[in-house]
């Protein structure tokens, strides 16, 4: 490589930490998503690297299905405390109990379809005008197809069909009262290049992405943790397993998947050699073909 | 589970190589993107078992791998693809993003926009059908959009029983039209992306072919020096000032580099006031920098307390862009509302924003032929032409084909807010 080029990880942390500043440049009140996933603990990264010495100048959001992992939490707490940042909580239960959604029913019942009221009912609370997201397009599908400014009417609704062009790396951030952005500065990074970032940015992550000893059970070909939120048919057998998470979500809908892997080199070895997708271990989206793209629509993050 | 071990070392240090497809429905062009994901590794199982099960459904004999890239409803349904998707794959020696774009001509404003940040176009073209209209406008796009290099592949080569003639007339025929475009680099490959043939295993009904596989191409291209490293540009997005005790006095200005090689000392001025300063510092982080250059984001901060804002921009005392409020630009025109002469328009360019009027429509670009149209000048959706605009402040310019970033401008429509033009500076 000459001497006038920086590596892939840098050029796209370079993208990334652009993108961010253009967000706070030009949005009038900007929040980051933070769901205590390695990809908004990255996105948190990559903010405080753009305005440092300055402090992160936007507030993080966390939409709380109520379901979660508890390490999630004590991690985000943490973490917030570390940077000084300020955090604001959308509670769905609280959407339920107001009752503006209705909880689902049944054996696979999740809060994931519910998050979306919970979320466009902060933004509009806050008058957050930029939501910015930790989605990588080589996620999902309906994922390749979003810009990194993708504008939401006054529904918080996503029209794939009629999407702003987006060019060279000129981002046009005029929209009306009422409407928003989702903002997506890691688009063009894969799961491999999360990893690989982490590990030369040395970034601290919660413990459920390293191996560890869990209860779990099978389900749809998925191993899910044994949770007081997750009800269990007969057939299911508890099990305790060594395993780790690829992805942290909703704890009713995140897969886990049978892992040695404790170290971060350890889950880079694995992440190249493994041949399933990150969210082929998500029950959110094995619902239907098009599930994602369905949500998104709707005003889903 | 296969168990190879990984070198992370290497992948850690690898390039970025941007690249674009173009080509029309029937070229294949789907199938090629599979089939360069397929061979090296690149697609999961539950990937693959999906477009599998997809095939199947809808009766087809073999797996469809280009339902790989067709993510939308209507695009599964129509079995089209409406809009530009992103494709990530990596090997032991580059990283590789790939905007997948479709090609029929209502769609050259999704072209233009996934050219806009490649570093290199792949043009496929029917080896039954030869140079056609399409070869021609996706040639001429790359060229309009400045992609560095460009690669012909000749597919279907097995439909044309890997005939040598028919490659050689291919080739022959581009470089006739291509020597009234802009293009450098450009190179020429027969394959076969449905059999695999040259794409990422060297073929073996192909003999008389002694040049590298497409993806030897990819891997090996030299993209280093097609950046601008001369001409030194910071557009300014944010002033940082932390106002904290611990930094009291910061005053630092985030970036992202245009153009050139910044170093602590260079002596700069400030754009549009013409104050002029030292460097004192490039940091990000908690890091000193000892330069920076494209497409670094950093933090400048200057020895002197001089006023610096969004929008300015941080040059060169003796390099300094062109000012001026009167630009002529190529534009391709995105929008279905068409483009009204003296109408006003928002614009960007780099982190700055003005209006502009449109002045004059020099001509408009027939993109099958090349031919100039001075008589025809309504501008709509997917038209190419040569424009003068005035904004309501001097930008500082550098032409397109001087610098990619300086060069490029976006229209907006004020009243929709949506993206209508793409403007390159001639």
């Amino acid at each position: 490589m000459s001497t006038n080029n920086i590596n892939h990880l840098k050029e796209l942390e370079a993208e990334a930490i652009f993108v961010i500043r253009e967000v706070a440049a030009e949005c009038q009140k900007p929040v980051l998503m933070f769901s205590g996933g390695k990809d908004s603990i990255i996105m948190t990264h990559l903010a405080m690297k753009a305005f440092y010495p300055a402090k992160i100048p936007f507030p993080l959001l966390h939409v709380d299905t109520g379901h979660n992992f508890d390490e999630t939490i004590r991690f985000r707490d943490a973490m917030i405390k570390e940077i000084g940042a300020n955090l604001i909580i959308g509670s769905v239960q609280k959407s339920i109990d107001e009752g503006k959604v209705a909880e689902e029913t049944g054996i696979n019942a999740s809060r994931i379809t519910l998050q979306t009221t919970t979320l466009l009912e902060a933004l509009d609370e806050h008058r957050f005008d930029a939501a910015l997201g930790g989605a990588r397009r080589d996620e999902e599908k309906a994922r390749a197809k979003e810009r990194f400014f993708s504008h939401r009417d006054d529904f918080g609704q996503w029209d794939p069909k009629n999407q702003r062009p987006e060019l060279w790396n000129i981002f046009n951030t005029k929209k009306n009262m009422g409407e928003h952005f989702r903002v997506f500065p890691i688009s063009n990074w894969t799961e491999l290049d999360v990893w690989q970032y982490i590990q030369m940015e040395d970034i601290k992550l919660p413990n459920l992405y390293f191996s560890h000893q869990r209860e779990v059970f099978e389900r749809d070909g998925m191993l899910l943790a044994k949770s007081e939120h997750i009800q269990l048919r007969d057939s299911e057998v508890v099990k305790e397993m060594t395993v780790r998470f690829r992805t942290i979500g909703d704890i009713t809908s995140t897969g886990a998947v049978e892992s040695e892997a404790a170290t971060l080199e350890d889950i880079i070895q694995e992440v190249a050699s493994t041949r399933t997708t990150e969210r082929g271990g998500r029950a959110d989206d094995k619902r239907s073909e098009t599930s994602m793209e369905d949500r998104k629509k709707k005003g889903y993050f | 589970m296969e168990k190879e071990e990984f070198d992370n070392e290497k992948y850690m240090n690898m390039e970025l190589l941007r690249f674009t497809t173009a080509g029309s429905v029937d070229d294949g062009k789907s199938t090629l993107i599979g089939r360069l994901l397929y061979d090296s590794k690149s697609i999961f199982e539950d990937q693959y078992e999906a477009i599998k099960k997809s095939s199947e459904a809808k009766g087809e004999e073999h797996i469809n791998l280009a339902l790989l890239t067709d993510g939308l409803k209507d695009e599964i349904e129509q079995g089209i693809t409406i809009d530009v998707a992103y494709r990530y794959f990596a090997t032991p020696k580059r990283k590789f993003i790939i905007a997948d774009t479709p090609g029929h001509i209502q769609y050259t404003r999704n072209m233009v926009t996934g050219a806009s940040t490649a570093n290199l176009a792949i043009i496929l073209v029917d080896a039954r059908h030869g140079v056609v209209e399409q070869t021609c406008r996706h040639a001429f796009i790359a060229s309009l959009l400045k992609i560095p290099h460009v690669i012909i592949c000749i597919n279907k080569m097995d439909l044309v029983d890997y005939s040598q003639e028919v490659y050689d007339k291919v080739k022959t025929d581009f470089k006739n039209f291509s020597s009234k475009l802009e293009v450098t680099d450009v190179r020429f490959i027969p394959i076969s992306a449905l059999k695999g043939d040259n794409v990422v295993k060297r073929s073996e009904n192909m003999d008389w072919f002694d040049g590298p596989t497409l993806m030897y191409q990819l891997e090996n291209v030299h993209i280093a020096s097609d950046r601008n490293y001369v001409d030194c540009r910071f557009p300014v997005q944010n002033v940082i000032r932390p106002m904290s005790d611990k930094f009291h006095d910061f005053r630092g200005y985030g970036g992202r580099v245009a153009g050139g090689i910044f170093k602590p000392g260079d002596k700069v001025t400030i754009l549009p006031s013409g104050l002029t300063s030292t460097i004192k510092t490039i940091e990000l982080y908690d890091k000193k920098l000892e330069k920076a250059y494209p497409p670094m984001s950093v933090t400048i901060t200057l020895e002197d307390d001089v006023d610096v804002s969004r929008g300015d921009m941080i040059v060169r005392d003796d390099n300094q862009p062109e000012a001026t409020q009167d630009i002529e630009i190529m534009v391709c025109w995105l929008n279905d509302k068409p483009l009204v002469l003296n109408g006003l328009y928002a614009i960007k360019h780099t982190s700055k924003e003005a209006r502009c009027k449109i002045v004059a429509i020099k001509y408009k670009v027939d993109v099958n032929t090349l031919h100039r149209m001075e008589d025809d000048k309504a501008v709509g959706k997917n038209d190419i032409a040569r424009i003068s605009i005035r904004t309501t402040h001097p930008l500082f310019i550098d032409k397109y084909r001087r610098n990619r970033n300086t060069g490029s401008i976006i229209i907006i429509d004020e009243g929709t807010n949506n993206t209508v033009g793409a403007g390159m500076i001639i």
